[in-house]
């Protein structure tokens, strides 16, 4: 078995997995005013704590939420709200075209049931954003932007953003950028002070910690509209019982793959570039989308991505899981039906090259006998799925 | 061997796939995406391809341990199949849905990919069998499939694995729920699978517009008016909306459809009855016969009685007598052949007289 799929979620650490174990046993809630809630409160406030010092960001700027989705949305909606009720006229949200789905949905809803504007921002045909396309949007009418969002690392193709030169042309204008880091952080040196974003997401499961959990890190003076009211349990901007199993077990992995980070983003790179070199000895003609400059300020340490000319990804895909080999077509589907990822076509390529195309994504736990399997498996199956799509 | 499962979420399919792993096969379940826009839930007993239909072929495919995939033949089915059953009433003939999607999509397009992809078969929930390589009815004469089947060449039937041709559809329900199968107790799919409506009429409407026409007797004289020759079939009793009743009060029913001149001809049932039906090229599903003509009963609907015919070869079309005059042939509908319960072979309707 080889799990090439680590972009999609990458196995939970034995230290978080520890540390939510125990917790799960332990009453409290962290709003209980009792010994049992300020027990929980404590561990919550130090996850906050030790989550912050990890990325540079203040304790106070850390919103617990249940995930990257949820961050996104908030950020997108709860920015939109806040500086379109402050301001009527702003309602242009500016995004990426290459943005997860969780930021673009809810920019495109606003759109079409909020009275928002959707601007899409081009990608170049290595899926990134240049500043000037950023500033060129915004100058279109600097004061009916509501925010702008950018991602740090691409998860389809593993592109690496320049964010903080993104926020200087929003702070330009006083217009709070927010970036999808959610692939970043534990990957790439991630420091949210240095960015210069008004807002950054991350989440639990991409980096070792558990699915269900994740944050909205959010500047002290950035006003966000809240999406879940209740409780006011997060700063007023999130409310929710705080789940403290799964934030101390988010905080101990934070902790760790920030720790490790520089060490395993060499040795996955050494990894991923031996994976790129070995599929192109197999299959000469399989062309590598996203950045080719392979250091970590172009693109993910762990993310390799192809197009296989002539072949069909979900075929490849059901014929490497046969082989045990586990991947992604990294395009978004809701019945399992395979779509032409709209990053790759952001990226200027044709249908048949974007359905054509697989994700094959490293992670802590990566070794080099899954390269090995990958490049026993793949010649054979680029062959056949050849064969079949040319029926 | 390598069976892929073509599993629908229904009941059918799942127990086939299940019968294909007890028979030691090494199974793949895949669910074919028909839909380009599938609904989330299904509306009744209609429809086969929405969400909730991929959720139940995957939960069956989780209980039987076996890999599932789900397959977009959407634009295929599209185009062969929906857009082929709105030309064909375009046309005034009566398609068969089910066959073009035997004969196009799930023996033709998902055939070849699953052999390509490294296939021995393809294994589906109909009921039909297969003995020595030819096709026969199934045991259960309520739910023999082998007429939508008939379509099928020899190659394609030697890739094709019918599970449940031996069973009765109650052994088959009860089966599923002993396997602990959920979709035991799932109402059985009805009509037109992409029409869950149910309102074909309406539904080709939407697609053809209002074309409104008369409605005649056989000397010309108007009975009445429609929306689109469209919404008739040959044989139709039912929702002529007559003005004007039959001087002998007996009811009519449809003879003829003329979408050119966007005219339905109406008249008395005996001036259906037919007993020469002159179809399309042929499709033999075993050996091509020897004798011509060739002695056979003759299915002219899914779930007509057939009639004993001899057919033969003409001009690469096929000619069929039958013994004794019958109603409702309608052009578009697809002709079996059978010789007791085998089937030797298909054609489509062109017209009868």
């Amino acid at each position: 078995m080889a799990y090439l799929d680590h972009a999609a979620t990458t196995p939970m650490r034995p230290e978080a997995v520890d540390r939510m174990a125990e917790l799960l046993g332990q009453v409290g809630n962290a709003s209980s005013l009792h010994a049992a809630g300020r027990r929980a409160r404590r561990i919550v406030e130090e996850s906050r704590e030790a989550v912050a010092a990890a990325i540079g960001a203040r304790p106070s700027e850390i919103v617990f939420t249940s995930g990257g989705t949820e961050s996104d949305n908030l950020a997108i909606k709860g920015l939109y709200w806040a500086r379109h009720n402050a301001d009527a006229r702003r309602r242009r949200i500016l995004v990426s075209a290459v943005e997860h789905h969780a930021v673009l949905d809810p920019a495109i809803w606003i759109a079409d049931h909020a009275g928002g504007e959707l601007v899409v921002l081009p990608v170049d045909s290595l899926g990134r954003t240049a500043p000037d396309a950023l500033r060129a949007a915004i100058e279109a009418a600097p004061d009916e932007v509501a925010v702008a969002s950018a991602m740090w690392a691409n998860n389809e193709v593993g592109t690496v953003a320049s964010v903080a030169e993104l926020a200087d042309v929003a702070a330009e204008y006083g217009v709070p950028l927010h970036t999808d880091a959610v692939q970043a952080v534990g990957s790439l040196p991630v420091d949210y002070a240095a960015s210069g974003a008004a807002a950054l997401t991350l989440t639990g499961h991409k980096l070792g910690g558990p699915v269900g959990v994740g944050a909205l890190v959010l500047g002290r003076d950035v006003e966000c509209a809240p999406l879940l009211h209740g409780g006011g349990q997060e700063r007023d901007v999130r409310s929710g019982t705080l789940d403290v199993p799964a934030i101390a077990a988010f905080a101990v992995a934070v902790e760790l793959a920030v720790k490790e980070q520089a060490q395993r983003a060499e040795f996955l790179i050494g990894l991923r570039d031996d994976l790129i070199r070995r599929v192109r000895e197999v299959v000469p003609d399989a062309q590598l989308n996203g950045d080719p400059a392979g250091g970590s300020e172009h693109r993910l340490p762990g993310n390799a991505h192809f197009s296989f000319p002539g072949c069909e990804g979900d075929a490849l895909l059901m014929l490497l899981d046969a082989q045990g080999i586990e991947c992604s077509t990294g395009s978004a589907c809701s019945a399992g039906v395979a779509r032409p990822s709209h990053v790759l076509l952001a990226m200027g390529q044709d249908e048949d090259r974007a359905k054509s195309s697989l994700r094959f994504s490293l992670g802590h736990s990566s070794t080099a006998a899954d390269v090995d399997a990958l490049i026993a498996a793949i010649g054979p199956a680029v062959e056949r799925a050849r064969t079949a799509a040319a029926r | 061997m390598k069976v892929l499962a073509a599993m629908s979420g229904g009941v059918d399919s799942a127990v086939a796939a299940a019968r294909a792993v007890d028979a030691g096969h090494d199974v793949t379940g895949v669910h074919l995406a028909l839909s380009p826009k599938p609904a989330s839930h299904r509306e009744g007993a209609r429809g086969c391809c929405s969400l909730e239909d991929s959720r139940d072929a995957r939960r069956a495919a989780d209980v039987l341990g076996i890999p599932f995939y789900v397959w977009d033949v959407a634009e295929r089915f599209t185009t062969d199949v929906v857009d082929d059953f709105v030309a064909e009433y375009a046309a005034g003939r009566t398609p068969n849905p089910c066959v073009r999607c035997n004969e196009r999509i799930k023996f033709a397009a998902v055939l070849d990919r699953a052999l390509a992809l490294g296939f021995d078969a393809v294994a589906t929930g109909h009921y039909a069998r297969i003995i020595g390589g030819g096709l026969h009815r199934a045991v259960d004469g309520e739910k023999d499939q082998s007429y939508v089947l008939a379509v099928l060449r020899p190659d394609q039937i030697a890739a094709a694995m019918f599970p449940l041709g031996e069973s009765r559809k109650t052994d088959v329900r009860a089966e599923a729920a002993r396997r602990g199968l959920a979709v035991a107790d799932k109402p059985d799919s009805h009509d037109i699978c992409f029409i869950p409506s149910g309102d074909t009429a309406g539904w080709l409407r939407s697609r053809l517009g209002d074309a409104p026409g008369e409605i005649v007797d056989e000397s010309g004289a108007v009975l009445g008016s429609h929306g689109g020759t469209y919404a008739f079939t040959v044989g139709q009793r039912r929702g002529l909306a007559l003005t004007r009743p039959a001087p002998d009060g007996r009811p009519r029913y449809v003879l003829s459809i003329s979408p050119v001149e966007r005219t339905v001809t109406v008249g008395p049932l005996e001036r259906l009855d037919v007993n020469r039906i002159e179809c399309g090229a042929p499709t033999w599903c075993g050996q091509e016969p020897v004798h011509d003509p060739i002695p056979a009963l003759a299915q002219v609907r899914a779930h007509a009685e057939p009639v004993q015919c001899r057919a033969r070869v003409l001009d690469g079309g096929l000619v069929v007598d039958l013994d004794d005059r019958i109603a409702g042939v309608a052009a578009g509908q697809t002709l079996v052949l059978y010789d007791g319960d085998r089937v030797i072979g298909s054609a489509t309707i062109e017209r009868a007289a």
